[in-house]
């Protein structure tokens, strides 16, 4: 048996197997809201002159004529290669969002390249100055910015960086044909505003998950044998506090993805959270489903990996007796 | 831990009446506590005198000019269509607190009694409901916010409905756990022994001994829902014009950013002055209620 031979490999499949599930499930949801759809609906998309004729055409458009099991396989094998049928300007989907998820993907990897190590960092510090003026100023700084809504934390940086000092311009409307660094000069601003937001919990939770560990037997073992204080912290805390930590970050990048649509509406960032809410005004129902699926797999495949850092990262896990 | 605190925490109080345990609990709380019941009481006494206090009407034009500098007629100015901003912002705190309370009380209703329920009759019941928040929080909140406001569109009923509704998941969860410790106590067994209904246990035995945590999660719950609605106004799919809202305040004046004007942040850091002080109320209360233990 695999499992007896692997225990590690057994749970890695096993919550694998797990993440497809919850995929198929939020799958299944996204599109039956959208057969909740109010009666009305057609005649409010189409306006009031809307004929019988033209909302029949409307509803056979989106297959509401169709039995519900298979609306939803045709919608998902689509989906499975990128095709989300039309949206109601008649563009295909992919079309509109297919750059523009890539736009997002590139602002969300570059803030958490910059933010997770230096929230790791910050924690590490934190917990090892536990109480000290550091940790509380540093622990009051992120509360505050916890509570702080990202609109205000994103015109505040306009305000400052690119109105008063001219560092960085206001919009972010960033094309293909612009080269690397001119880009990156435009992103400044959104991915300053998504680090502030983001760092504040994952500092914080990097700083809860240490100071749980350090309450541990061991690492009281480790002080009475005189060893520093930073080396406790680096070689005994830190890596048992891989798992939690590492479900904290994807967590909060999964938050990223979704703390995204503000900043991008902010900055005027072509990504596809401002799609998203642009279908949203104009109640495009297959772009924002196809949205909402790319957010939500987006959200479990994160919390799938925080699940198998944790598990990889696990000694007891990886030396089974 | 929280089960001695649970049992503690019942009417079993001294013989003090209720404003005097009040000020009994406001001499001992901490100055982050106090300021941060200051900060709310202000916002609820704008909120609730606005019409009073407001110098003019929450939709009044009352200059030609739009976004009129600051002067002594329009202290604040005046916004894109030439309403006081100082009244709108007033206003606004009705509309923001007004909506985000009564949605946060919706959800708690909600969340509470289906969570007590998963937890009191417990099989198929609670595996259910249960599943069913699972698969509801595997989407981001403002994820399927926007979704089911593309569908239902934003009015301010689907709003709170909507955002009632996908938080009471977050509150059933927090209601079903503490409901949990409880069912397992003797004095619930005990009434259930006695032959009491479902419903007498429900409202006699396990509410009153969950209340308490239920109460402190309300101000962080609340603080939650404001700043979803702020963001989803703030993006022109909350709360519609002509209605005073903070988020879309901040959205309609934002160009004044560009030459340097700090007036549309005065909304946007009333939201986070709002939220600042409720956060600093609520934990107050959290550490209260999860310390009772350690006090008595």
């Amino acid at each position: 048996m695999v499992s007896n031979s692997h225990p590690i490999l057994g749970m890695i499949l096993q919550r694998l197997a797990l993440g497809l599930l919850s995929l198929l499930i939020v799958s299944i949801v996204i599109f039956t809201a959208v057969s909740m759809l109010p009666g009305d609906f057609a005649s409010a998309v189409l306006g009031r002159s809307a004929t019988p004729e033209t909302v029949a055409a409307f509803q056979q458009n989106l297959g509401l004529d169709q039995p519900w099991p298979r609306r939803y396989f045709q919608w998902l094998a689509g989906a499975l290669i990128g095709d989300f049928g039309n949206s109601f300007s008649n563009r295909p989907v992919s079309a509109v969002i297919g750059s523009r998820l890539f736009n997002t993907l590139k602002l969300a990897a570059l803030t958490a390249m910059i933010a997770v190590p230096i929230a790791v960092f910050l924690g590490t510090i934190c917990a090892r100055y536990r109480n000290k003026p550091i940790d509380r100023f540093l622990s009051a700084i992120t509360l505050a910015s916890i509570s702080l809504p990202e609109f205000f934390i994103a015109y505040v940086l306009m305000l400052f960086l690119a109105t008063k000092l001219h560092i960085f311009p206001t919009l972010s409307s960033i094309r293909g044909s612009m080269d690397m660094l001119e880009q990156l000069h435009r992103m400044a601003l959104p991915v300053l505003t998504l680090m502030f937001v983001t760092l504040a919990h994952m500092m914080r939770n990097t700083r809860a998950a240490l100071i749980g560990i350090m309450s541990h037997p061991y690492i009281e073992m480790a002080r009475l044998k005189g060893e520093p204080e930073m080396r406790i912290i680096l070689r005994h805390a830190l890596p048992n506090a891989i798992g939690p930590i590492a479900s904290v970050i994807a967590i909060n990048l999964a938050y990223l993805i979704a703390g995204v649509v503000v900043v991008e509406v902010v900055f005027v960032y072509p990504g596809i959270g401002q799609t998203m809410v642009d279908a949203v005004r104009n109640r495009d129902v297959p772009v924002v489903q196809a949205c909402a699926l790319i957010f939500a797999a987006n959200y479990i495949i994160l919390n799938l990996v925080a699940d198998l850092v944790s598990i990889v990262s696990n000694p007891r896990l990886l030396h089974p007796r | 831990m929280s089960e001695s605190s649970l049992s503690a925490s019942p009417a079993s109080a001294p013989d003090r009446n209720m404003v005097q345990q009040i000020i009994h609990a406001l001499r001992q709380a901490p100055v982050t506590a106090l300021t941060g019941l200051v900060i709310v009481g202000i916002y609820v006494v704008a909120a609730v005198f606005a019409p009073w206090i407001a110098p003019y009407g929450e939709y009044e034009v009352v200059s030609d000019i739009p976004f009129a500098p600051w002067s002594e007629a329009n202290l604040l100015g005046t916004d894109q269509l030439g309403r006081d901003f100082l009244t709108r912002i007033i206003y606004g705190a009705r509309n923001s607190i007004g909506i985000a309370f009564v949605t946060t009380l919706l959800a708690f209703a909600i969340g509470g009694f289906f969570g007590i329920m998963a937890a009191a009759l417990r099989g198929w019941v609670d595996q259910v409901f249960s599943r069913l928040v699972d698969a509801v929080m595997s989407i981001p909140d403002l994820i399927f916010t926007l979704l089911l406001l593309a569908i239902f569109g934003s009015s301010v009923l689907n709003l709170i409905l909507i955002i009632a509704v996908l938080d009471s998941t977050r509150i059933f969860r927090i209601s079903r756990a503490s409901a949990m410790n409880v069912v397992t106590l003797d004095y619930v067994e005990a009434s259930t022994a006695r032959g009491e209904g479902l419903y007498w246990r429900i409202v006699h035995e396990i509410l009153p001994n969950i209340l308490p945590i239920l109460i402190s999660e309300f101000g962080m719950r609340f603080c939650f829902v404001f700043l979803v609605i702020a963001a989803l106004s703030f993006l022109g799919v909350g709360l519609q014009p002509p209605m005073a809202e903070w988020g879309s305040m901040v959205r309609d004046n934002a160009v004044l950013i560009n030459s340097g004007d700090i007036t549309p942040l005065i909304p946007a850091s009333a939201i986070a002055l709002l939220t600042v002080g409720v956060n600093f109320v609520a934990d107050w209360l959290l550490s209260k209620s999860s310390g009772l233990s350690n006090e008595e």
